[in-house]
């Protein structure tokens, strides 16, 4: 796993030059999917139903610990999108600073057009991931302190 | 009272729909329809959450808001005069659509969900007792679960469940070892949602009867696409929701048998529902009123009137038959055109719905990806997860049909799932 030479901003900014380069939802959603496959596979031990996020229509399973100050995240989804959503959320807020991971919104999704709909965000779980990240990020913290 | 005035004929009557069905012809009358979303032209399949609103709908709330719009019931001049006879109106036109033998046992709610509700305060509340039994089926809508269980746990009444099998039908001989002098209530779909699965109503009420238990049957997935008449299923109450047959939403029907309604307490309680109120005691109003408390929905009702008008004038056999029709085509085409694809719900008599799941696509990825082709189909666990749970499926994709989808459209929805294979794989 690589560690986080890049500020969020810097990251957010190479997804949407990224996803720009794409013209066509096809083009789009077929990345997203790639991007999906090539998650780390998520460690069994941990595919609990306690680590389960609630609000999605796919089910999503979610772990964090600290390696140093930073937060290491793994997820992993049932669903492909989700499962791409997923990649592209934690190249932002994996192996950043509980404090960065706090004050970092995915800005990058609205940029895209991605996150326009309320009932798409709500389905895919994008709220609720998002949520229990920095929910991890706060009691990390806690912990830490 | 000089209702005359009202320029009575320009609001649409069934007469006026009347003619020849064809669903390229009657999907004109649909403006929604008449689209193109993600630069594609809409094929709208989620009828079974809601339907589209007819020109004839749309046209005649905005008529009556701009002309006729006053309160109900209370109001001794012209406008509320009219407003209450057009809510009347729809009031009958409500009982001759689901041939109920007098008006006044048709109520206006919210919904199914507020009508199943409102008979499980005011009869289940109100008369089931400890050691008393309410019996559902497997494969209903939370809607019709959820009441049933907190009136049983407020009563201590037991709530049994009818099993179904492998393809989604109830198995009848189970329901009959439920069936004792026990049993107070069955309340069942007439169709459910998640499955498409046509229930035997007809035995299911005569077999509870037989035992002195009533009936709700819950009509939501039924009273858009088939003949429904109350006399003949012979059900204590029948349900359903206008937003599922090309009404507003905010408007539902209550059908029950007038001595159940006068004996049943009132759900809520208010203005209007009343005969006389002092400080000491209330008396109520007779049913429907007692029912209706408040400022009812009355745009709404008056819309069901005229959606009514509608589907009566196509006619819910030519409905129903079409709808069928749908559904063989269209069960041929998955089953034969998509790899991997498996329906949930196969029971023999089914409703034009269908619930499936890819083998190498979640319904999520499925109801995604096929958004951007134009198709509208829904995904998750309907409202019905104890039928998902016994089915073995996180979820489900949904198609589900109306009198205006097309062959071409599900030949459309076709090679939209041999998109989503292609864009997962
Ligand atoms: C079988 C069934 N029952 C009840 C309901 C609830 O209807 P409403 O949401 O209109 O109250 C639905 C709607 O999905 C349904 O399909």
């Amino acid at each position: 796993m690589m560690t986080a030479v890049k500020s969020p901003v810097d990251i957010q900014n190479d997804i949407v030059t990224e996803f720009q380069s794409l013209t066509d939802w096809d083009a789009r959603y077929k990345h997203i999917i790639g991007l999906g496959k090539q998650l780390p596979d998520f460690p069994e031990e941990h595919r609990t139903e306690q680590n389960q996020v609630k609000g999605c229509q796919s089910t999503v399973w979610m772990h964090a610990f600290l390696e140093g100050d930073a937060v290491v995240v793994q997820a992993d989804s049932d669903a492909m999108i989700v499962r791409g959503l997923i990649a592209l959320l934690l190249r932002v807020y994996a192996h950043q600073p509980p404090d960065v991971i706090l004050a970092t919104e995915p800005e990058f999704f609205h940029r895209l057009g991605m996150g326009d709909h309320i009932s798409m965000q709500r389905s895919n779980g994008l709220f609720a991931m998002i949520k229990q990240i920095k929910l991890y990020a706060m009691v990390l913290k806690m912990q830490a302190q | 009272m000089t209702v005359e005035a009202m320029t009575e004929t320009d609001y649409p009557t069934s007469e006026s729909f009347s003619r020849a069905f064809d669903p390229e012809v009657v999907r004109r009358d649909f403006p929604v329809l008449q689209q193109q979303v993600h630069g594609k032209p809409l094929v709208y399949l989620d009828n079974a959450a809601t339907t589209q609103k007819p020109q004839a709908v749309i046209e005649g709330i905005r008529k009556f808001y701009a002309e006729d719009y006053g309160t109900v019931r209370r109001g001794v001049y012209e406008l509320s005069a009219r407003s209450t006879r057009m809510y009347e109106d729809a009031r009958e036109k409500v009982a001759s659509f689901l041939n109920a033998p007098n008006s006044q046992e048709v109520i206006f709610v919210r919904g199914t969900t507020e009508a199943i509700n409102l008979v499980a305060f005011g009869y289940g509340r109100a008369f089931l007792k400890p050691g008393d039994e309410v019996i559902i089926s497997a494969i209903e809508h939370h809607a019709n679960i959820v009441p049933w269980q907190l009136a049983c746990e407020a009563t201590g009444a037991t709530l049994k469940v009818i099993p179904c099998d492998d393809r989604g039908a109830l198995i009848m001989a189970e329901y009959e070892k439920l069936l004792s002098s026990n049993t107070q209530l069955v309340a069942v779909n007439h169709v459910s949602n998640a499955l498409g699965t046509v229930n035997p109503v007809k035995e299911i009420i005569d077999k509870a009867h037989a035992v002195g238990a009533v009936v709700l049957i819950d009509g939501a997935q039924s009273a858009p696409h088939m003949p429904v008449d109350v006399q003949a299923l012979g059900c204590d109450f029948y349900t359903f929701s206008g937003h599922k047959i090309y009404a507003p939403t905010g408007i539902g029907v209550l059908y029950g048998k007038m001595d159940l309604l006068e004996k049943m307490a009132p759900f809520q309680s208010g203005g209007e529902m009343i005969e006389t109120v002092t400080f000491e005691k209330t008396t109520f109003a007779k049913p429907p009123n007692k029912y209706e408390g408040g400022t009812p929905a009355i745009a709404q009702a008056i819309g069901l009137g005229y959606a009514l008008d509608y589907v009566t004038g196509i006619g819910l056999d030519a409905i129903a038959a079409y709808e069928q029709e749908l559904l063989e085509y269209a069960t041929q085409r998955l089953l034969h055109d998509v790899p991997g694809l498996t329906i949930i719900g196969t029971a023999p008599e089914k409703a034009g719905l269908i619930s499936f799941t890819l083998a190498d696509a979640h319904p999520l990825d499925i109801g995604t990806l096929i958004d951007h082709e134009g198709i509208a189909i829904r995904t998750g666990h309907h409202c019905a997860q104890p039928v998902m749970k016994r089915f073995n499926v996180p979820a489900t994709a949904r198609a589900s049909f109306a009198f205006y989808n097309t062959k071409e459209e599900v030949d459309k929805l076709v090679a939209g799932l041999h998109k989503v294979i292609e864009m997962v794989s």
